[in-house]
C-alpha cells in the first residue's frame, strides 16, 4: 500500500453564528465539518460525496487553508499544515493546489489568460525564472488541451469547459502533489464534464497527482477515484474503495444514495429496491444527538439517539459509521 | 465544443464582428465598443471637451478682460461689442464666464480626485480587511454623512476662509478640501461594497490558495474590479461639486475675488436678477450644461460598464 500524502484527523470546523453588531454574542455553531478523519495516499483519488450543505466545500477550503480550522490536525508529508508559517506556508502553496467549482467566477475577469496562468509564478519566482514564464504558461495551456496561442485572450472569450481547464492549468502552475478539486465538473455540461474528468485523469498519470475529489454525483466520483468518503452533515459516515461503496455499501445513507442513482436499463425498472428517504437534512445548526443520519433512517433505534456511531470496520472490510451497518445490494 | 480552437474563434466572431478576430480585448474594451455608438456619449465629450479648452486656453475664446470693470457701462444688456451684456460692476459677463470655467472646473476636478481617492483607499481596506477596521472606518464615514453638506462647507469655510486673507489658490484648495473632507463616504460606501462583493469572488480565494499577499490581492485583483462603479460615481459627482462650488460661492462662504468662477458671478448677480438678468443667466447656462455633460457622461458610462444593461 502507498504511503499517505496527507493525514487528516478529528478534523472540526464550526462557524459561529453571531448576533449584534458591536458587543457580538455567538447563539450558536454551525458545524460544517464535524470530526473527519482521513488519508490521502500518494497517487491515489479520494473521493468525497454528499449532498449540498453536508461540509464538503468547507472541508475543500480548510484543507487549503483559506479558512482556519477549528480543531483537528492535517499531516501533509508528516507535517501539521496547520501549524505552518511563512516560508513553510509558502511550500504547503505549491504543494496543495486547488481547482474550483465555477469556471465563470474563478478566473479573474480583467486578466489575460497567459496572467492569470503566468500569477502563481509571480508569487512564487523561484519555480521559474522570469525569462521562461511565458514558455511555462504556453506549456501549460498545451498540457490542458488548450491553444498556447491563446495566451492573450480574456476569460469571457472561453466557453465553460475551456476555463475550467485554464483553472485546471492555474493549479498545475505548481507542480502540487496534491489537487482539491472542488466540485469541479458540476457547472459544466454533461458532455463536457467528461473531457475534463478524462483530462484530470491523464494529469494524474502524467504528474503523478492525488486528489482530493470533491462531487455531489455519485457516477462523476466512480469514474475517477480509487476510494470514496461518504459524508453527511459534517461528519464521513462510510470510507472504502471504489468497489467496496458502489457494490457493498453498508451504510443506509450510501445505500439510499445508490439507490438514487439512475440506471440506464429499461428492463430494471420497477425491480429495484429503490430506497426513498423522508424528510430534510436536519439543520447543522443543531444536529440531531447520537447519530446524525436517524431523523431519516428505516434502521434507527434506542441506542442510535444516545451513542455517536463510530467510523469502524464492521462489517464488508470496510470502516461505517452505523451501528447496524449491513451489506444490501442496492443495484 | 470537440475543438476549443474553433470554438473560440466563433466567440470572438460573434462579439467582434469578426474583424478583430484574434486581438484581446478586456472588459474596458467592451465598454468602449459600446460606448461609441451613443450619441449622448459624443454630445457630452464634446461639450466637456469644449469646456477644457476654454478652461485651458480662455483668452482664445475671449479677448476682452475680464477683470475691467468699468461703472459707465454697468448693467448694459448683451450687443454686439459683449455678447453677454455687462454686469453691476460693469465686467464683460462673457469675458468673465470663459475666465470663470478654469476655476469653477478645476475644483471640480480637484475636489472629484480627492474624494476618489480618499474614498477607494479606505472603502477597499475596509472592504477586504472587514472586522474592527471596516466598523471604525463605516462608523466614521456614518459620521460624516450625517453633517449635511451645505451646512457643514459652511462651518469649516466660514471658520477658515475668512475674507481678506490669502491669495487664489489658497481660497480654491480651501474649498476643494471641503468638498472632499464631507463628500468622501459616498464613494467609500461603494468601493467598500464593491470590495466586499469581489472578496467573495472565487478569483481572489484562488489568490489567496496561491499564496498571493494582501497586497497582490487588492492591487492585482479587487482593485480592476471594483473600480468601474467608483469611476462612474466620479463623472457624476464630478458636475455635482461644480454645483457645489457654485452653492457655495452663492453664499458667499466659497471662491471670491480675485478668483472668478461661475458660482462667483451667480453670487455677484443674484441681487439685481431683475434690472440685470443677463448677467446671472449665462453663467447659470454655462454651469447647467457642464454638470448636464458630465451626468450624461456617467450614465453612459455606468450602462456600457454594467453588463447586466446591455
Amino acid at each position: 500500500m502507498a504511503e499517505a500524502i496527507l493525514e487528516v484527523r478529528d478534523l472540526v470546523k464550526h462557524f459561529p453564528v453571531t448576533r449584534g453588531v458591536l458587543f457580538k454574542s455567538t447563539v450558536g455553531q454551525v458545524r460544517a465539518v464535524d470530526g473527519v478523519s482521513f488519508d490521502l495516499l500518494k497517487g491515489e483519488t479520494l473521493g468525497v460525496v454528499g449532498e449540498s450543505g453536508c461540509g464538503k466545500s468547507t472541508l475543500a477550503q480548510v484543507l487549503m487553508r483559506l479558512e482556519p480550522p477549528t480543531s483537528g490536525a492535517a499531516l501533509f508529508e508528516g507535517e501539521d499544515m496547520f501549524k505552518m508559517r511563512g516560508p513553510a506556508l509558502r511550500r504547503l502553496r505549491r504543494n496543495i493546489q486547488i481547482v474550483l467549482q465555477d469556471p465563470y467566477t474563478s478566473l479573474n475577469p480583467r486578466m489575460t489568460v497567459g496572467d492569470i496562468i503566468g500569477e502563481p509564478f509571480e508569487i512564487h519566482p523561484e519555480v521559474a525564472p522570469k525569462g521562461s514564464r511565458a514558455q511555462k504558461v504556453r506549456e501549460l495551456l498545451d498540457v490542458v488541451g488548450l491553444n498556447p496561442e491563446h495566451i492573450n485572450r480574456y476569460p469571457h472569450q472561453f466557453s465553460g469547459g475551456q476555463r475550467q481547464r485554464i483553472g485546471i492549468a492555474r493549479a498545475l502552475a505548481l507542480r502540487p502533489k496534491v489537487i482539491v478539486c472542488d466540485e469541479p465538473v458540476s457547472a459544466l455540461d454533461v458532455s463536457i464534464q467528461a473531457q475534463v474528468m478524462n483530462l484530470l485523469g491523464d494529469l494524474q498519470t502524467e504528474f503523478g497527482l492525488s486528489y482530493v475529489f470533491i462531487a455531489h454525483d455519485l457516477s462523476v466520483v466512480r469514474h475517477l477515484s480509487d476510494r470514496v468518503a461518504v459524508m453527511y452533515l459534517g461528519k464521513m459516515v462510510e470510507i472504502g474503495t471504489e468497489e467496496q461503496i458502489y457494490e457493498h455499501p453498508t451504510h443506509p445513507y450510501t445505500q439510499a444514495l445508490l439507490s438514487a442513482v439512475p440506471v440506464p436499463d429499461p428492463t430494471m425498472r420497477g425491480r429495484r429496491d429503490v430506497i426513498r428517504l423522508t424528510g430534510d437534512v436536519p439543520s447543522p445548526l443543531n444536529p440531531p444527538s447520537g447519530c446524525r443520519f436517524r431523523t431519516r433512517c428505516w434502521k434507527a433505534q434506542d441506542i442510535c439517539a444516545t451513542e455517536v456511531p463510530a467510523l469502524e470496520v464492521r462489517v464488508a472490510d470496510h470502516p461505517s459509521a452505523c451501528h447496524f451497518a449491513e451489506e444490501r445490494a442496492v443495484v | 465544443m470537440s475543438d476549443p480552437t474553433s470554438a473560440t474563434s466563433e466567440a470572438v466572431a460573434e462579439a467582434g464582428g469578426g474583424a478583430t478576430l484574434g486581438k484581446p480585448r478586456g472588459l474596458m474594451g467592451d465598454a468602449w465598443r459600446e460606448l461609441r455608438v451613443r450619441p449622448l456619449f459624443w454630445i457630452s465629450i464634446a461639450i466637456i471637451t469644449l469646456v477644457l479648452l476654454i478652461a485651458i486656453f480662455p483668452g482664445l475664446f475671449a479677448h476682452a478682460d475680464p477683470n475691467l470693470g468699468m461703472l459707465s457701462r454697468s448693467r448694459k444688456p448683451p450687443s454686439g461689442e459683449a455678447w453677454f451684456g455687462y454686469d453691476q460692476q460693469g465686467y464683460d459677463v462673457y469675458a468673465r464666464a470663459i475666465y470663470g470655467t478654469r476655476a469653477s472646473l478645476l475644483v471640480g476636478l480637484l475636489a472629484t480626485i480627492g474624494v476618489v481617492i480618499l474614498g477607494s483607499v479606505l472603502g477597499i481596506l475596509s472592504g477586504f480587511y472587514g472586522g474592527w477596521l471596516d466598523a471604525v472606518l463605516s462608523r466614521v464615514s456614518d459620521i460624516f454623512v450625517g453633517i449635511p453638506f451645505v451646512l457643514g462647507a459652511i462651518v469649516i469655510l466660514t471658520s477658515l476662509n475668512t475674507a481678506g486673507q490669502g491669495g487664489a489658490v489658497r481660497i480654491i484648495s480651501l474649498v476643494v478640501l471641503s468638498i472632499a473632507a464631507l463628500s468622501w463616504p459616498v464613494a467609500m460606501r461603494i468601493m467598500r461594497s464593491a470590495a466586499i462583493t469581489a472578496k467573495q469572488q472565487d478569483y481572489v480565494k484562488a489568490a489567496r490558495a496561491l499564496g498571493a499577499s494582501p497586497t497582490r490581492i487588492i492591487v492585482r485583483h479587487m482593485l480592476p474590479n471594483c473600480l468601474a462603479p467608483v469611476l462612474v460615481y466620479s463623472t457624476i459627482a464630478l458636475g455635482a461639486f461644480i454645483g457645489a462650488e457654485a452653492t457655495l460661492s452663492y453664499l458667499g462662504v466659497g471662491l471670491r475675488n480675485p478668483v472668478v468662477s461661475w458660482g462667483v458671478m451667480i453670487n455677484d448677480a443674484k441681487d439685481y436678477i431683475r434690472v440685470a438678468p443677463h448677467a446671472l443667466l449665462f453663467p447659470s447656462a454655462f454651469l447647467t450644461v457642464t454638470v448636464l455633460a458630465f451626468v450624461m457622461l456617467g450614465d453612459a458610462v455606468r450602462e456600457a460598464l454594467d453588463p447586466k444593461l446591455r
